[in-house]
């Protein structure tokens, strides 16, 4: 092993970095403001933002600015989450990739597919929440609309809401299992042997390595 | 008023304090009776010390427009034209119907907000309310209204301060030609009986008592000369309902995504705990070689694949 070979790959640069964590923050703040109207037993939640009151005022705001600085991370990453053959077969090999199993996972770019359909359920999501959240922000819009719309759009709301903590749920814990995925989003560097463990046709980009040699196979 | 007669409290899942049983009241409007002289919204805005905005005339009887919290309940004027070309001013005095299954309550996300008494009164709690107009999203009778002043939910109380002291509404009090009427639920659906009676031998074939099932049957009811298209009457709702949205939205699917996404998350940590982590094989980062110490692990044989030879061949 070379000097070069412990040199780690920068994947998220410092604005990446501070895009999505301003992201994380206030999905975590709109979540929980939100949880607490979602059900009685989370009603205790609305504590934490100073009562009823207050996690009725701010919940909009903080679901308005996740939706704006998640725009930003669909501008920085959109172009890296288009579906390919690969992810096709990726996903038909889900369970080998759940069971820590690589044989037979083809490699991957920067995103995987769970990553990509995520991305685009988050993308999905954060629409929905935002256009049924403007219909049902009493102080503002709500009389613009007719209550059949009201109506329609509490249940959307609450819904893509739902799907939304879902797929978070996922995406953390895909962080906690995946070791130095983390870390990429942290400080932004990741090891080279993690990068061509887990994404290894974007190492190749990265880095310009050619694939490794096909044992009795000349290269050409 | 008391709380020990609660038989059902928004945004809580287990009983309230309901150990007083007391009789279903009911307000009965005859909208046959009633000459449109407002003196029910005037008594309301006196006895609950509502002064509402003075508005605008829209070319209608109507004053105000419409509800808002600070009318509680308001005449509505419909002139409608019979097929045999009669004019009937139909005049509804429009407010809380307090539904025996309240969407209001169904839909509040704060507990104790709304509050439906063992005698049926619905009653607002402005102290717990935050504000979200939920009850508007869920009342199936458009009747709740946000105040702009405070951004608290209001209606009509059936004048639950009044009723719970033995009086009957104000509105009731007022009424100078016995169109409202107050009792016990009962009580009211027999008056009403005799009223339909009365206005069927006057030629009014389809008059009936405005009870609504769909909502479980209501605390204010109305004696309708068409009850057979209560929609005459200002668009009260022919059939109303609390609407299937708002059951998909407050109803069992609630639950069943708390569950959904607690068990995502013991997924996870079972995952965690069956399969384990995915770690790279190689160490992130190796401690630094110190070249001036040549260290030999004698279990280690070095083989390298390019260069001819067996392994043997390059021990150290």
């Amino acid at each position: 092993m070379n000097q070069r070979e412990h040199k780690p790959i920068l994947r998220y640069n410092a604005n990446e970095r501070t895009n999505h964590w301003i992201v994380a923050i206030l999905f975590f703040m709109a979540g929980l403001s939100g949880l607490a109207l979602f059900h009685p037993a989370l009603f205790w939640l609305s504590h934490l933002f100073g009562g009823g009151p207050w996690t009725r005022i701010l919940h909009p705001f903080l679901g308005v600015a996740m939706f704006v600085f998640f725009l930003g991370l669909v501008v920085r990453f959109w172009r890296a989450n288009f579906i390919t053959a690969n992810d096709r077969l990726w996903l038909r090999r889900i369970d080998r990739v759940m069971l820590n199993k690589e044989e037979g996972v083809p490699p991957i770019g920067k995103y995987n597919a769970g990553q990509k359909l995520l991305f685009w359920t988050l993308l999905l999501c954060m629409l929905v929440l935002l256009l049924s959240g403007v219909v049902i922000w009493r102080a503002y819009f709500s009389h613009f609309f007719d209550i059949g719309a009201i109506r329609l759009a509490s249940l959307a709301h609450a819904f893509a809401g739902f799907v939304l903590i879902l797929s978070i749920i996922v995406h953390i814990y895909a962080g906690i299992w995946i070791k130095g995925s983390v870390g990429a989003m942290l400080h932004g560097w990741v090891s080279r042997a993690w990068a061509r463990k887990h994404h290894e046709l974007w190492y190749r980009e990265v880095t310009g390595d050619k694939p490794p040699p096909v044992p009795g196979r000349k290269e050409g | 008023m008391a709380s020990q007669d609660i038989i059902a409290r928004s945004a809580t899942t287990t009983a309230p304090s309901s150990i007083r049983q007391l009789e279903e009241v009911a307000k009965l409007i005859d909208t046959t009776k009633c000459i449109g002289c407002k003196a029910c919204q005037v008594a309301c805005s006196e006895w609950n010390e509502l002064r509402d905005e003075v508005g605008h005339n829209h070319g209608t009887y109507d004053n105000p427009q419409d509800l808002s919290a600070e009318t509680w309940t308001l005449m509505r004027f419909t002139e409608h034209e019979r097929d045999d070309g009669n004019l009937e001013w139909l005049i509804r005095k429009d407010g809380c119907m307090h539904c025996a299954d309240p969407g209001c309550l169904k839909a509040c996300p704060s507990p104790g907000a709304i509050i439906k008494h063992a005698n049926g009164i619905v009653d607002f709690n402005q102290d717990h309310c935050i504000g979200c107009g939920y009850c508007i999203t869920g009342c199936p009778f458009n009747i709740p209204r946000i105040s702009q002043k405070d951004h608290k939910a209001y209606k009509c109380t059936l004048c639950s301060d009044r009723v719970s002291v033995g009086l009957e509404p104000a509105c009731v009090k007022t009424c100078p030609t016995g169109a409202i009427v107050f009792g016990s639920k009962d009580e009211m659906k027999v008056h009403a009986a005799e009223r339909i009676v009365d206005l069927k031998s006057r030629g009014f074939d389809n008059a009936g008592l405005y009870d609504p099932d769909g909502v479980g049957g209501t605390h204010v009811m109305y004696v309708l000369h068409h009850a057979d298209t209560p929609r005459l009457y200002a668009g009260l709702p022919d059939q109303p309902v609390i609407s299937p949205l708002v059951g998909l939205w407050k109803g069992i699917s609630k639950p069943l995504a708390l569950l959904a996404m607690g068990a995502a998350v013991l997924a996870g940590f079972f995952h965690y705990v069956r399969v384990g982590p995915q770690r790279v094989e190689e160490d992130e980062h190796p401690a630094p070689v110190d070249n001036s110490v040549h260290q030999v692990d004698p279990a280690v044989h070095v083989y390298d694949p390019t260069k001819p030879g067996g392994p043997g061949e390059q021990r150290p």
